[in-house]
């Protein structure tokens, strides 16, 4: 009985094999139409919507129950819940004291910043070099070299940590900010150049090869026709990588020492020897998500394909 | 030059910092000048410029620490003997280390296929949906927080006070339960469900990841099939069995492996709500555990090995999962 209706549909289609792109447009655009309308109405199913809701609610409700509290007095915090102060009266003295009372994260988040610049443009340097060569020149034991690189993406850092640690205390340098920058970057470098090499893939051989014509150079052709195009995915490998180390417990414990914890390291401390002390904990763990949230929402894009790409590191 | 090494104010420490990427910088700038010099110079030169500096890095940072890491496992607590294979008897049958592979074993299994359920159905539900958007963002941000401040946010969720007259529950799921007419609950120090509680955690923050990959799985159904099914007579639930879940599947196996291997290196959760305590450890944790408070530095190359060879497996198959879905597109 449907029979009709899928042939004049394909019969359509084949029409527009033509050329005619105009129509084809027409078509997805109302089939698309079509599709919202056959989920509005399966939505319209309320319980449905219900559901959806509910998960959002539920996902939601943690996140802001740690929002209220951080802005709520430390002795409305101990005696009653969240729940019942959201009208107030509300303080930033929480946050004044996290961040600067004694044993203040403000250092911590100092600490942060200063270790994440740098583990962030070391490997996407370091990165793109290798990517190109990867991609763009011919040289012996390139394949192999190169799938070994991808492999080396899921050795879990467990592996890796003790022996590492060993050699900065050989060198005299554990516990500085040199050591957690050369791990960020040696960690971040097999995810950063398997992901910038499939991008350097996709560019036209044709353009490489012009330039080559032009009597470019490896460094020119690197610089003048590759970097320009590479921007989205620079920026997407960027903010995972940002993120990754903002949010990293395992290297700052392992490589760190008291000038060097980033917050991450700190709070988790603070977690442990003041569990209770909920005024300083809410408002120190808001400051230190602060900056990925600000993340999250100015650059959603770049952020949740990075993310997506970079999901097996670790 | 002691400052350069550790720096104590906030503005020495900025100052460092950028000395180091400077000095980055000018290390680049100098191999790459080195090449670009010469007119006719050897493609393997350039190679070994381009790619050489990563290739050295990853070597001395991964694979060289590996392979001490691994023959470490062989080795007794502090690396003076040989004891063969006796780290590995014991992680397979201590009691204590037994638990913890029972707990890791939990975790794989239960925070995948839960955040995949939760994270397809949540993407059906939101699917061209007028607040879709929104929707979306609020079950993704608990990706893009920190682990240990999501365990902060979980572990206020789970607070709790005793039960007496006067006081009042801090914590809401113990306020539920006691609006419900029940007694406070000890979430995270109560053996066995304590580990539950905290799988919660991971399920709250994977969930997001599940639910953005599916989405884009399920938008990518050629419209046809959908059509064609629909003038079948296919509609809400048969239509999520017999076109949307056979249509993501590539997709959904993606998604189930690399939390899977997400779940079996967790470290941050664990360590920052109970740090292991009450029968809660998991081998990532455990292996901080024996190497940085117990000593044991054999036992804990062992457990870092465990995981190594644990993860291999999933990866594989993610790899040849992720291959198909990427001949489909």
């Amino acid at each position: 009985m449907s029979y009709p209706a899928i042939e004049s549909t394909t019969l359509v289609e084949t029409a527009d094999g033509g050329g005619d792109e105009r129509r084809r447009g027409r078509l997805r655009r109302s089939k698309i139409a079509e599709r919202s309308e056959s989920a509005a109405s399966r939505l319209s199913s309320p319980w449905a919507s219900a559901v959806a809701i509910l998960v959002a609610i539920l996902w939601t409700i943690p996140s802001v129950g740690l929002l209220v509290t951080s802005f709520r007095p430390e002795l409305d915090i101990r005696r009653s819940g969240w729940w019942t102060g959201l009208t107030g009266p509300f303080t930033v003295q929480n946050y004044e004291t996290a961040w600067s009372g004694s044993g203040g994260l403000g250092p911590f988040f100092v600490n942060s910043f200063v270790i994440t610049l740098p583990a962030v443009l070391i490997p996407i340097t370091i990165a793109l070099l290798a990517a190109y060569a990867f991609a763009w020149i011919d040289f012996k034991g390139r394949n192999f070299l190169f799938v070994a690189m991808f492999a080396l993406q899921v050795v879990p850092l467990q592996v890796a940590l003790v022996p590492l640690l060993k050699a900065y205390v050989d060198m005299g340098i554990n516990g500085t900010f040199w050591s957690v920058w050369i791990s960020h970057a040696m960690f971040g470098l097999p995810l950063a150049i398997f992901l910038l090499h499939n991008f350097m893939k996709d560019i036209p051989p044709a353009l490489v090869e012009a330039a080559r014509v032009d009597g470019a150079g490896h460094v020119k052709i690197f610089f003048q026709v590759l970097l320009p195009l590479l921007v989205p995915a620079i920026a997407a490998f960027g903010i995972f990588q940002f993120l990754w180390v903002w949010n990293d417990l395992l290297v700052g414990l392992t490589f760190t020492d008291t000038g060097s914890r980033p917050i991450t390291v700190a709070i988790a401390e603070l977690a442990g020897s003041r569990g209770g002390q909920w005024h300083l904990l809410t408002a120190g763990a808001f400051i230190s998500m602060i900056v990925p949230l600000v993340v999250f929402f100015s650059l959603q894009r770049y952020f949740v394909r990075g993310l997506l790409a970079g999901s097996v590191k670790g | 030059m002691d400052w350069l090494l550790r720096p104590e104010a906030a503005g020495e420490k900025i100052v460092v910092m950028v000395i180091a990427i400077l000095l980055f910088a000018a290390v680049m700038a100098l191999i790459l000048f080195a090449v670009d010099r010469p007119k006719r110079i050897s493609g393997t030169v350039v190679a070994v410029a381009f790619a050489g500096p990563a290739i050295i890095l990853v070597t001395i940072g991964l694979i060289y620490p590996a392979i001490l890491t691994i023959i470490n496992s062989f080795k007794n607590k502090n690396g003076s003997a040989w004891v063969g294979l006796d780290n590995y008897s014991q992680a397979f049958s201590n009691p204590e280390l037994l638990l913890v592979l029972r707990n890791t074993a939990i975790w794989v299994i239960l925070v995948p296929l839960l955040s995949t359920a939760l994270g397809l159905i949540y993407a059906v539900l939101v699917d061209r949906t007028r607040g879709e958007k929104v929707a979306k963002a609020l079950v993704f941000l608990p990706m893009a927080i920190s682990m240990v401040g999501a365990s902060i946010i979980w572990k206020f969720v789970y607070e709790f006070k005793p039960n007496q007259p006067g006081v009042k529950q801090t914590g809401l799921l113990n306020q539920v339960i006691v609006w419900l007419g029940g007694e406070p609950q000890q979430f995270l120090s109560t053996q066995p469900w304590n580990t539950f509680f905290l799988i919660v955690v991971m399920i709250w923050i994977q969930t997001g990841f599940a639910m953005t990959i599916l989405s884009a799985a399920i938008k990518a159904i050629p419209d046809d099939i959908i059509e064609a099914a629909r003038l079948d007579g296919l509609k809400g639930m048969s239509m999520f069995r017999y076109i949307t879940i056979p249509s993501v599947r590539p997709a959904l196996v993606v998604v189930l492996t690399t939390i899977a291997m997400g779940t079996l290196k967790v470290f941050d959760i664990v360590r920052t709500m109970t740090g292991g305590q009450f029968g809660t450890s998991v081998v990532a944790n455990e292996f901080y555990t024996q190497q940085f408070r117990q000593a044991n530095q054999g036992l804990a190359a062992t457990l870092a090995v465990i995981l190594f060879v644990l993860v291999i497996p999933i990866v594989v198959y993610n790899i040849g999962q992720m291959k198909k879905v990427e001949e489909i597109r």
